[in-house]
């Protein structure tokens, strides 16, 4: 007798584990889920990631990297530690710096009014400055104008984001005065918040030469800003502090804001870490539970391995069909999860004014490991399928 | 009626023995030959190895001892795969439960005796048409398994033993789980298609079935005891 042997066409062992998937509908779905919400948690924590991160290098790349402050340092019996009076002349000769300015404290609170007792302050602190402060550190002007040669002799302030707030001032419709120190002050403006100087956000600026005069302010600046030439940030911020303070150089302590915001974003990486890493446990759990289901259903389904032995099906098509029908789920899932991960990171992404970004490798890689998932998760049951000696099977089903 | 041809199935000294303290000894040294379009039934108590019997048959099972051969062919000389091929293309097997997938169409389940042959769908499904019509089901062919009766459950796994035109159809209890008005009807399909010349084993414990097939063998304690047709070749 000369029998070609069994075989069952690749279509229809797709067939057949779609089948099989879809006359338990409620089971697969929920097993597919699992692996769904793995794969979307981390779709979304990637996708999410990249663009907040594109967002804040957006802001670093609009803001610049090449702003430099220098600031007192705390030295040794420092005390209140102020920059030499001549820090912004001697910085602006240094070749490299593009644009100078500076900031002096005012000794003085800020009120609504005259009537506000004194300790009252709301934590606002006066500094006085010169008009080329908005330009050297690309803040912007949100009601109102800013400090002018002209007003830089006169009782006139300009009011940080933060101060305005919590000073009440919301528009510029009617004049408004602020009660600084012992006398009225005109605010001429109101500022955006400043990304890379945000403790100017909660103070008033006046112009430094009515803050000397109307105030007794030292010109000795608290801080100085310097836009440097892109090309020679690191070797113009080797010379500043000697350019500053010769007799002291390391008492004035030099630093680059952005590299702030470039630390808050390798912080939010470091919380990506921890956010992929959950992804993964839910990921794992959405495996065992592929792998569960198909377990039980090699168990519940002996009859039907039985008679699939005994109408001729070889032990390599039942392994196949099984593994078929794990991978099957695993990849719906997968495409589930990668879908949902878009779509979370679209809408949260637009809810934030972020430019959406879909990294290629969480899509590839969402797909691949659901895959490995569906292939790791259907093995051992398949096996254990292909090996149910049918006469069992038959009889204990 | 003796000819050249090998008979269907034929038993020689076969034993089974299934290990265990202290091992059950399920068939002993059974030797029987079935030749082509006979109706044979196997009865004896259960337990008695009559199910073994029809395993071994069937391949579906190996013995212990002693050979099986299938039109001809020693079967403990194919490997596992080729004992597929002849379990999907020379045998037919009809089970007690019926084991019809509740998912998909009579026609469907009809089909699937064809599955494993490669067979492409149109051709099986057409295949499953033409026997379902055998059947008296042609019109029940799209409904789905548990729309159907007992009997006609039962209807439908014949016609799937029956799809790939077997060398012989193996009925394990075929009605044991049927009234008896279904169970009438099914013997009386047996008994059809044997006039047909098919080659039928039937295993039943209901001896008023058994009398009225040609051929009894019985078994006891894993013995054959009694051949009513001895005289097969």
């Amino acid at each position: 007798m000369n029998l070609a042997p069994s075989r069952l066409r690749l279509s229809e062992t797709a067939r057949v584990s779609l089948g099989s998937l879809a006359a338990r509908r409620l089971r697969s779905a929920l097993s597919a889920l699992g692996i769904a919400i793995g794969i979307a948690s981390l779709v979304a924590v990637l996708g999410l990631s990249d663009s907040s991160k594109s967002a804040l290098l957006d802001q670093i790349g609009a803001l610049g990297t090449n702003l430099l402050t220098i600031e007192a340092g705390s030295g040794f019996g420092a005390g209140d530690a102020a920059l030499p009076e001549t820090s912004v002349a001697t910085v602006s000769r240094v070749p490299t710096v593009e644009a100078t300015s500076a900031v002096y404290t005012v000794d003085a609170g800020v009120y609504r009014n005259d009537l506000v007792p004194a300790d009252l302050t709301g934590g606002i602190s006066v500094y006085g400055t010169d008009p080329g402060l908005l330009a050297a550190l690309n803040g912007e002007i949100a009601l109102g104008s800013f400090l002018t040669e002209a007003t830089r002799d006169h009782p006139v302030a300009v009011v940080g984001a933060v101060a305005a707030e919590r000073l009440g001032i919301r528009n510029l419709d009617r004049p408004v005065r602020l009660y600084i120190g012992d006398r009225w002050v005109e605010v001429a403006g109101v500022l955006e918040p400043f990304a890379l100087a945000a403790n100017l956000d909660r103070a008033v600026l006046m112009g430094d030469r009515a803050a000397e005069r109307y105030y007794d302010t030292e010109l000795a600046p608290a801080t100085v800003y310097v836009r440097v030439d892109e090309d020679h940030i690191d070797a113009t911020r080797d010379v500043l502090a000697a350019t500053v303070d010769p007799e002291n150089p390391e008492e004035a302590e030099i630093s680059r804001p952005s590299d702030l915001l470039e630390a808050r974003s390798a912080a939010e990486s470091s919380f990506t870490s921890l956010f992929l890493g959950l992804g993964a446990v839910a990921l794992l759990v959405g495996g065992i539970g592929v792998a569960n289901v198909m377990v039980i259903g090699v168990i519940e389904r002996r009859g039907e391995i039985g008679l699939r032995r005994a109408i001729g099906a070889t032990r390599a098509h039942i392994r196949r069909q099984f593994f078929t029908e794990a991978l099957t789920l695993a990849t719906m899932g997968g495409t589930a999860g990668v879908l949902l991960g878009v779509a979370v990171t679209y809408g949260y992404s637009l809810a934030q004014g972020w430019r959406v970004i879909i990294p290629p490798i969480a899509v590839i890689g969402g797909i691949a490991a659901a895959v490995a998932i569906g292939v790791i998760a259907g093995l051992y049951p398949a096996v254990r399928a292909s090996r149910v000696s049918p006469t069992e099977a038959l009889r204990s089903a | 009626m003796p000819d050249s041809q090998p008979p269907a199935i034929e038993l020689r000294g076969v034993s089974k023995i299934y290990p265990g303290s202290p091992p059950i000894k399920a068939l002993d040294d059974v030797s029987v030959q079935i030749a082509r379009g006979q109706m044979v039934a196997v009865v004896g108590q259960s337990g008695s190895g009559k199910s073994t019997m029809l395993n071994v048959m069937g391949t579906l099972d190996q013995p212990t001892s002693g050979s099986v051969l299938i039109e001809g062919t020693d079967t403990s000389l194919l490997t596992d795969n080729q004992l597929s091929a002849i379990r999907g293309r020379r045998i037919g097997f009809v089970f007690q439960r019926f084991f019809l997938l509740s998912g998909i169409a009579v026609i469907d389940n009809v089909a699937n005796g064809l599955l494993y042959t490669g067979a492409a769908r149109p051709r099986r499904r057409e295949a499953a048409e033409a026997v379902l019509e055998r059947v008296g089901l042609g019109a029940r062919r799209w409904h789905k398994p548990d729309e159907l009766s007992g009997g006609e459950m039962q209807r439908v796994a014949i016609a799937r033993a029956l799809v790939g035109e077997p060398a012989f159809v193996l009925a394990d209890e075929p009605t044991g789980n049927l009234d008896s008005a279904s169970s009438n009807s099914i013997i009386e399909l047996l008994f059809s298609l044997h006039d047909e010349g098919r080659t039928i084993v039937v295993i039943t414990h209901n001896e008023a079935i058994a009398a009225a097939m040609p051929r009894q063998l019985q078994i006891l304690d894993g013995r054959l005891v009694h051949d009513t047709g001895t005289v097969s070749r």
